[in-house]
């Protein structure tokens, strides 16, 4: 394939020098047998174990539980690259919420022709039951998790929002931990910045968009149960933050308000942190065959007697049909020009842009609109000549569903692998918090492609995870 | 607390505490099974562990012989026998998985670690031939979440929930061991000592954890009824009957609430039975009736407390 530069590398400058930031670790790294390395890993694979940091494999029976790959060489953010990247985070966050408010209002952004009408109502992300409904101070994203690539010379792109119901924060936080027990001396060596408050802001933000009128609010995480893949997620966290992991059979609706059973009767709750999407959330208004869902939430939300968080109906904004148009957003509800760029994105509705895509598929990246997680995708360059022809048809019959893009060549960082240390694709997501202010941990998750070549970094593809670490000055 | 979240950590318990239980057994039957005199009536002493934790006929569906080994593999380590001490372990460490927010994180990683190494080591290293040191393993594994509850977690309706669980469960578990030795054979409650008597009871005793507190707080001899008034009544030893009771009762008053006032007074009329009562005021032939009402109670009561507080009712 014909690739005329290499990849940004994270530790290393083009001319092979360490790059400074990366200094304190560099030196560090190659003063380490690969031995004492690779038994560290091993020792942090039996950690994890025993933590039972695990994903649930749906459709197998014991051991259904699998370890998500952990590698031990730190993805490293300079303070400075944090702090532009930060004030890009924050900008494209309100932004976003701010839409998502507009839409489900007044709907400026449709009169002002920025968005077309039938992207919304068309959608099925778009939730008519939100319409006119007001949310405790206008938030609807309470958590964000920003999808943040670099290519090219260094640039950070934004390749995916995440407004529903993001995960992976739990890995960052255990990330550190694990880190921390293994290397001990890496910390002295280094300013890292602490990411170990997250759930304690995570708490202060839930807590800050209660009900009016309410206290000392009753926060409480909802999941779909012990099954679902990121149920370890959700159990620290409601552990972190000390309050309830609910299911929805725990709790119930009784004239307007909501209710978990407790040993001592029923107990109000007044903000539900929810990782259950929309669609199973209350089967008396959405799919009415959910079991995991309660009924009568819907009504209980909609008279402001409980807050969702997420909100319902976020899935408007991070559609990938309506990805191309947040820099618009930006520009149009906060009068700015964006700090964080977004990948040229070439929507298929258009005709000009399907004609491109069809020309250039060898070339491009082509997602679905509602895919997630790596599914339904075409990486062009890696893709074989019937793969291509297959997704054209595909393309041709329904090119609304379809976006491409230029194959990012993602910026690289040194993992340590079967053959010792080498460079492998990373991404980043950070967490960005919404309440009655924006707050964000420094850095976020980092997720590694750990085959080489690979660009695909989701954990169902065979993705592993990295420490992050923003140096402080 | 959520009922849900109580429930989970109340079966935590209970299952936990039927593991080091189901052990203990073992250890007993497994023992006396090495004795000479025992050697030819090897099967009736098996037989007897089976009836008395009510498994003849689970046992009986997988396997067509009574042999000691058979026996040790169906109660130990059966994976089909849902309540065989690695299927404990497991149903363990589910409820704890289930509560893992709850419950302190180094309960759940106890919990956790201690499933994980029973299923890498079965078969390979814990087997029927090797029933000794299972046994062992699982006492100290069950030590250390004693450890780590008493450590760590946090004394609050949970808690109670657990040691409901816990003592429930022991009071069950003790009994039986009692009515399995009492059935292979019935005591003679006013005899003097008898030199075949020491062993049985002497090996009961130890698998109670209870042989040296024995020699240490009584100058008796090592006789059925003895051991019998010692494991049922004394309020200072860990495992006695009194004493398990005497704590659910206890950790039920803790939780009261305002469906429970029966549940408590059942509660407490096991506990004062345990508490006045003697083994003189027990007809000797009546040891048996006596400790099957034990147990008639403790299944009353765990029924009555998913009623009260653990249960899905709307109401809530």
């Amino acid at each position: 394939m014909d690739r005329p530069e290499p990849p940004y590398d994270e530790m290393y400058a083009p001319d092979g020098r360490v790059r400074p930031h990366y200094s304190a670790y560099s030196d560090w790294l190659v003063r380490q047998p690969d031995d004492a390395l690779r038994q560290k890993r091993v020792e942090a694979d039996s950690l994890f174990h025993r933590v039972g940091i695990t994903f649930a494999v749906y459709g197998e029976q014991e051991g259904n539980e699998r370890l998500i790959p952990f590698d031990i060489v730190p993805r490293v953010l300079s303070a400075e690259e944090w702090r532009a990247l930060a004030a890009g985070l924050r900008q494209r966050v309100r932004a976003l919420n701010a839409f998502i408010g507009d839409i489900y209002h007044e709907q400026d952004i449709l009169r002002a022709a920025v968005i077309a009408p039938e992207q919304i109502y068309c959608n099925p992300q778009y939730r008519p039951e939100m319409q006119d409904m007001d949310v405790p101070g206008g938030i609807y994203a309470h958590i964000a998790g920003i999808d943040v690539v670099r290519a090219g010379p260094g640039e950070f792109y934004v390749l995916e929002d995440n407004l529903r119901v993001p995960s992976g924060v739990s890995y960052m936080l255990e990330d550190r931990k694990m880190m921390m027990r293994l290397f001990p001396e890496l910390f002295a060596l280094n300013r890292v910045a602490p990411v170990e408050h997250y759930p304690d802001r995570l708490f202060g933000n839930l807590a800050s968009v209660a009900p009016d009128g309410v206290a000392d609010p009753v926060v409480v995480v909802l999941t779909p149960g012990a099954n679902n893949s990121a149920y370890f997620e959700h159990a620290f966290l409601a552990q972190q933050m000390g309050v309830e992991l609910v299911e929805g059979q725990d709790l119930f609706v009784r004239e307007g308000f909501v209710y978990m059973r407790t040993t001592r009767g029923p107990q109000r709750v007044d903000v539900i942190y929810r990782r259950i999407d929309d669609d199973f959330l209350d089967p008396l208004v959405f799919r009415p065959d959910s079991v995991l869902g309660v009924p009568g939430l819907m009504s209980a939300y909609r008279a402001g007697r409980v807050t969702l968080a997420n909100a319902i109906g976020t899935g408007i904004a991070d559609d990938k049909s309506i990805y191309p148009h947040v820099p618009d957003m930006i520009r149009f509800y906060l009068g700015e020009e964006p700090l964080l760029a977004n990948v040229p994105t070439k929507v298929l509705r258009r005709p000009d842009d399907l004609a491109y895509t069809l020309a250039h598929l060898d070339e491009l990246v082509v997602k679905e609109v509602h895919g997630s997680g790596g599914y339904g995708m075409l990486v062009g360059p890696a893709a074989s000549t019937a793969e291509r022809e297959d997704f054209r048809l595909r393309i041709l019959a329904a090119p609304e569903k379809y976006i491409a893009q230029p194959t990012l060549s993602l910026s690289t960082c040194p993992t340590f692998v079967e053959q010792g240390v080498a460079p492998r694709h990373i991404d980043l997501r950070p967490f960005v918090l919404s309440g009655r202010e924006i707050d964000i941990v420094p850095g976020g998750l980092t997720r590694v492609a750990l085959r080489a070549g690979s660009l695909v970094v989701n954990s169902s593809q065979g993705g592993g995870t990295k420490d992050t670490w923003v140096l402080e000055d | 607390m959520l009922s849900r979240t109580a429930d989970h950590v109340y079966w935590l318990g209970r299952y936990a505490e039927r593991a080091e239980n189901f052990a203990r057994t073992l250890d007993v039957q497994y023992r006396l099974s090495l004795l000479p005199h025992e050697a030819q009536s090897d099967g009736v002493g098996w037989q007897r562990t089976l009836a008395t934790l009510g498994f003849s006929n689970e046992y009986a569906e997988r396997h067509d012989t009574l042999e000691p080994h058979h026996v040790i593999d169906f109660l130990a380590f059966d994976r089909g026998n849902p309540s065989s001490i690695l299927n404990c372990l497991r149903m363990a460490r589910e409820n704890a998985r289930a509560v893992r927010g709850t419950i302190s994180s180094e309960m759940w990683e106890t919990f956790n670690s201690t499933w994980l190494e029973a299923r890498a080591n079965a078969p390979s290293r814990f087997s029927a031939r090797n029933v000794a040191e299972f046994v062992d393993w699982v006492k100290y594994r069950a030590h250390l979440a004693r450890g780590v509850v008493l450590g760590s977690m946090l004394r609050d309706e949970g808690y109670h929930f657990m040691q409901i669980g816990t003592f429930l469960e022991r009071a069950d578990g003790v009994v039986r061991l009692l009515l399995t030795r009492l059935a292979c054979e019935p005591a003679s409650t006013d005899g003097g000592p008898v030199a075949h008597d020491y062993y049985p009871w002497s090996v009961l005793l130890r698998a109670l954890s209870a042989f040296e507190i024995f020699r240490r707080v009584s100058r008796d001899s090592v006789t059925p009824a003895h051991v019998l008034a010692f494991t049922i009544f004394r309020p200072d030893v860990p495992r006695s009957v009194y004493r398990s009771t005497s704590l659910v009762y206890e950790n039920l008053q803790a939780v009261r609430n305002t469906q429970s006032a029966e549940t408590e007074r059942r509660a407490g009329r096991l506990h004062a039975s345990l508490r006045f009562g003697t083994l003189d005021s027990v007809p000797p032939d009546s040891v048996e009736q006596f400790l099957n009402g034990v147990l008639a109670t403790t299944a009353d009561l765990s029924e009555r407390i998913g009623r009260d507080f653990l249960g899905h009712s709307p109401a809530g």
